[in-house]
């Protein structure tokens, strides 16, 4: 019998490759004659170039070239071009300049004399909205149909805004469901307060740092990207050029988290600037860069009403976000107002969100956008809402946390699976709740002890992908993956279900990844957590695919009927005896037609087809979209338990001890999957505690520009031990039962330590992310804090 | 402080002082000496610059190692330009992640802010320099890390193996709290600690029973 892959710890096979240096980062590329390009950054948050003198740059030894902003693809609107004339924040790139090493292109650009017009900026999202108040655009501040306008709120809204009340402005996405204020008039207990949450820069290992270079007409380009496939077609997108004359290469990539989706802006300069000069170019991006167009999470300054019965069921929500969306936008507070209403189940809810765009570095989704941040902010006011009523802070969540009869949002979106609840439960015991609850508020010296929950739900999957698999007559089954290799390990992961539907042990499967000159299917960006879902479906599809075929080969060679033939450890049996699969392969090439791929589905997703038609002829091709369909939106959960303590001398939070739960389906790859609901948990922590992002209000510039000041959380900032569980019931919808998990984890984990804190505090919330220890201090010793209760960027 | 100074002075105890004061004595700003690449001759272009490179022998994984080095160059640029060693990683400008780790003698460092000169006539070893040179059998530290299917993105792997490597010289014995501790000079942005540190606790035991 071959082996169960599903379900068991497998080291993926990119493993030795990292930890002998092998492995190559896009940095780690090199092509005769390369040279390095610098970036000359914006100085100021909002400017127009005047003009640009680079003839001394031009004229030093070793330069070779610049290239500008009018060399580019130029955007109109609020959309991002990879360099510009008219920077929108500090750190925007306005030129590249190339020379022979990177000394000489960094000493060309501080010789470049740019002259600047300085404008008006906007750095607070909500300071924006007051009448009268500076816009991030020239043109205004808000981008439809008609173009640009100018968004402000009235002077009465602000008044009742400064009275410290819950305002009632116009919002340009608005929407409700049932009676909130007949709801909220039931409510025993309302609980109103204003939330901040801080914009964080994603700060993924490796920089964005890409290489590429040109043979007459073909782009070789080596990019650090979440995606491969999806990242290709982008790129041809951007330069406007035939995706079939890019040679992809992402095989390793030091991290994104949503920062790095389908490529980034800046993967154009490379490829355009190596165009112009006929030679390979290399951009390393510093960590310093990193920071200003390493993309960000928005923040949100937030009014919110949640409404109790008696029994603690949360009966009514009202919630305002404005978010800070950076100058090319974000939809992070959609999104929050959807996992607010799932989460809490209110049945009655308004939601209105104002996006602003703003002079601070871009925005993108992070590891969980949106809710993320909606949750570590909600989960402590749930926690409130139980010490008010006298209902135990883990019954509170189990009793509003959904069902499998969901219906949220706008449009009553139902989901494939929940088991929240499960989570819950099976967090609750392995925590054991009851013993560490009674801790709660235990003074030790200088230290209080604090208990926390966190429940966060994100999107978890898609469909209608495509899976591709050649079993070569070497008999070894090639899984293409066009999905990225940043960590997950879903590249492999995902290969299993098709491996196991053959019969294959692990060591027959080749996976094939990275290179789109290798032939890669139409694949989901490496993102939302998406792919274990999305390609386990995609391949158990041309699994399926490939095994009718060998079976159909093994009839037409031995004789019999197709379905009377098995298929064990590399070998078809059946009622005209056995062959291997490598003599299958062999037979597939002779038979032609579909089975090498000469003829092939016609189903499949274009963008398939010609990386298809790379592989005819060299076996037996499993191919096949993803036909499952399937009803509702896919979502995992993970329900994260936090112990803390909490230092009043000095404000410093340690946390002891972390639980993480998930249900996100059938388990693929258990360690794996410890490792994702982990790290995201301590994103999280790291989100809601110690990255601190603090800009200068008068200047419009960030102060925390590297790791030390925006600081990630370390080794030591966490316990020695953290434990993980999964409930481990399989999605219906799907069949392999997997759905995906990279989201959710970092809302269960910041929203873990927000409660466990405020638990600390005697069941004060503080509202406001990063708590960081003059935060807490303040609080604690009753000063008032040198920063307005709404104000953004404070830290 | 001269050229041949430092280049010659080789201090046992180099310190970031040192550092800085190399790199600002060969005109190069501190904010981006450690992060920048030189030219090699090798490319054949004239560069603005007038510090000239000297032509020194390295000790790298065990080898005798020619390489032109500029006075204010940083081992992580040695390694990874000149040399071809690119297992060491780059993720911060300077001394913010570990990123870059090697051994210099056995200890573990930053690649990334230290002078190549510094290291003239001590043992480099890179992550390339682990596995067995004729079996190219794995270190115990590495078997650890497989053992364990430890990291997801692995950037950080490298700098996090040679300090596993490291600790394991000083303390073969460690506790999980001691591990991480010995561990703590390297940021995993992916947060992968708990599996690390099953490796690094795997590979102490790998280690004993060698
Ligand atoms: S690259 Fe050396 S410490 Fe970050
Ligand atoms: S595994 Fe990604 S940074 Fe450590």
């Amino acid at each position: 019998m071959a082996e169960k892959l599903i379900g068991t710890d497998i080291a993926p096979p990119d493993l030795h490759a990292k930890i002998t240096g092998r492995a190559k980062y896009a940095e780690d590329f090199r092509a005769p004659g390369m040279v390095f390009a610098k970036l000359l950054l914006s100085p100021m948050p909002h400017a127009r170039v005047r003009d640009i003198d680079a003839s001394r740059a031009l004229a030093m030894p070793g330069v070779i070239d610049i290239l500008t902003a009018d060399e580019v693809p130029s955007r109109e609107g609020p959309r991002e071009a990879a360099l510009t004339n008219h920077p929108r924040y500090e750190g925007e790139p306005i030129l590249a300049v190339a020379a022979v090493d990177e000394e000489t292109a960094a000493a060309a650009i501080e010789a470049i004399r740019v002259d600047f017009e300085p404008l008006p900026f906007a750095i607070d999202p909500l300071e924006s909205l007051r009448p009268g108040s500076p816009n991030a655009y020239v043109e205004g501040n808000q981008y439809g149909q008609e173009g640009w306008s100018e968004y402000k709120w009235t002077a009465a809204d602000f008044a009742a805004i400064d009275r410290g009340e819950f305002p009632d402005p116009e919002c340009p996405v608005e929407w409700s469901k049932g009676d909130v204020e007949a709801a909220f008039a039931e409510s025993e207990l309302i609980l109103e307060e204003t939330i901040v949450h801080q914009s964080l820069t994603h700060h993924p290992m490796e920089p964005r740092t890409n290489m590429a270079y040109w043979e007459n007409d073909r782009l070789y380009a080596f990019v650090s990207t979440q995606s491969t496939q999806a990242t290709k077609f982008a790129l041809a997108g951007a330069l406007e050029m035939d995706p079939e004359d890019i040679t992809f290469v992402s095989e390793y990539c030091g991290g994104g988290f949503g920062s790095k989706i389908s490529g980034t802006t800046i993967m154009q300069v490379p490829a355009l600037f190596s165009r112009k000069i006929g030679r390979p170019v290399m951009l390393r991006i510093t960590r310093y860069e990193e920071n200003y167009i390493g993309r960000a999470r928005p923040g949100f300054q937030s009014w919110l009403r949640m409404g109790f019965l008696g029994n603690g069921k949360c009966n009514a929500i009202d919630l305002i976000i404005v978010q800070e969306s950076g100058p090319y936008g974000a939809s992070d507070f959609n999104t929050a107002g959807m996992i607010a209403d799932l989460t809490y189940t209110p049945g009655n809810m308004r939601f209105r969100g104002v996006p602003v765009y703003t002079n601070t570095p871009p925005k993108a989704a992070q590891r969980g956008p949106g809710g993320a941040q909606i949750i570590s902010m909600m989960e402590p006011i749930l926690e409130k809402a139980a010490r008010e009523l006298g209902i135990d802070r883990y019954e509170i969540h189990m009793l509003n946390a959904p069902g499998p009869d969901v219906a949220f949002g706008p449009r009553g979106t139902t989901l494939t699976s929940v088991h929240a609840r499960e989570a819950l439960e099976l967090g609750a015991e392995m925590f054991d709740w009851e013993a560490k609850s009674a801790l709660s508020g235990q003074r030790n010296g200088t230290k209080v002890t604090g208990i926390g929950i966190g429940l966060s739900p994100y999107t978890a999957g898609s469909r209608d992908r495509d899976g591709m698999m050649v079993i070569r007559p070497d008999g070894k089954l090639y899984v293409h993956q066009g999905i990225g290799n940043l960590g997950t390990h879903s590249i492999a992961d995902t290969a299993r279900p098709a491996a196991e539907l053959l019969g294959l042990s692990w060591d027959d499967v080749v996976i094939v990844w990275g290179d789109t000159s290798k032939g890669l299917p139409r694949s989901t960006v490496q993102a939302g957590s998406q792919t274990t879902h999305a390609h386990t479906r995609a391949n158990h599809a041309a699994g399926m695919d490939a095994l009718r075929k060998v079976r159909e080969v093994a009839a037409a060679t031995l004789g019999g009927s197709a379905a009377a033939y098995r298929v064990d450890n590399g070998r078809v049996s059946g009622p005209g005896g056995s062959m291997t699969f490598g003599q299958v392969a062999q037979r597939a090439i002779a038979m032609g037609g579909e089975y090498d791929g000469h003829v092939l589905p016609e189903d499949i997703h274009e963008q398939t087809v010609p990386a298809a038609q790379m592989l005819v002829g060299q076996g037996l091709l499993g191919i096949a979209r993803d036909n499952y369909g399937g009803e509702g939106s896919i979502y995992s959960w993970v329900a994260g338990f936090a112990v803390v303590e909490l230092d009043v001398e000095t404000g410093a939070v340690e946390l002891k001890e972390y639980l993480g739960v998930t249900d996100c389906g059938t388990v693929l790859h258990p360690r794996s999957l410890g490792a994702q609901v982990l790290g995201g948990s301590i994103q999280g922590m790291g989100m809601a505690m110690t990255q601190r992002w603090v800009f200068d209000p008068k200047w419009g510039v960030p102060f925390a520009n590297r790791l030390y000041t925006a600081r990630p959380p370390g080794m030591l900032d966490v316990p020695a031990n953290l434990r993980w569980g999964s409930v481990g019931i399989a999605d219906p919808q799907t069949p392999v039962g997997a759905k995906g998990i990279g989201e959710p984890p970092v809302g269960a984990g910041a929203a873990a330590l927000t409660c466990a804190v405020a638990d600390a505090m005697g069941g004060k919330c503080l509202c406001r992310t990063p708590l960081t220890p003059d935060i807490i201090l303040a609080e604690l010793e009753g000063r008032p804090l040198p920063f307005g209760r709404l104000d953004q960027h404070v830290g | 402080m001269s050229q041949t100074e430092l280049a010659g002075a080789q201090p046992k105890e180099f310190t970031r002082r040192t550092f800085i004061k190399g790199v600002i004595a060969t005109g190069a700003t501190v904010s981006s000496a450690g992060y920048l690449f030189r030219g090699t001759s090798l490319l054949g272009a004239a560069t603005y610059q007038t510090a000239t490179e000297r032509l020194i022998t390295l000790s790298i994984n065990g080898q005798d190692r020619r390489v032109d080095v500029l006075p204010h160059e940083t081992l992580a640029m040695t390694l990874r330009y000149k040399l071809g060693l690119t297992g060491t990683k780059l993720g911060c400008d300077r001394a913010e992640c570990g990123a870059c780790t090697v051994l210099v003698d056995g200890v573990n460092q930053y690649a990334c802010s230290m002078l190549t000169h510094q290291v003239r006539g001590r043992a480099v070893t890179t992550i390339e320099g682990l596995e067995n040179p004729d079996t190219g059998e794995l270190s115990v530290v590495q078997k650890a890390v497989m053992d364990e299917g430890g990291f997801q993105c692995a950037f950080c792997a490298p700098g996090f193996i040679m300090s596993m490597t490291s600790m394991l010289d000083t303390n073969p014995n460690p506790t999980r709290e001691e591990a991480a501790v010995a561990l703590s000079g390297n940021l995993c942005r992916c947060a992968d600690y708990e599996k690390i540190l099953n490796c690094a606790m795997r590979a102490a035991e790998l280690h004993r029973s060698v």
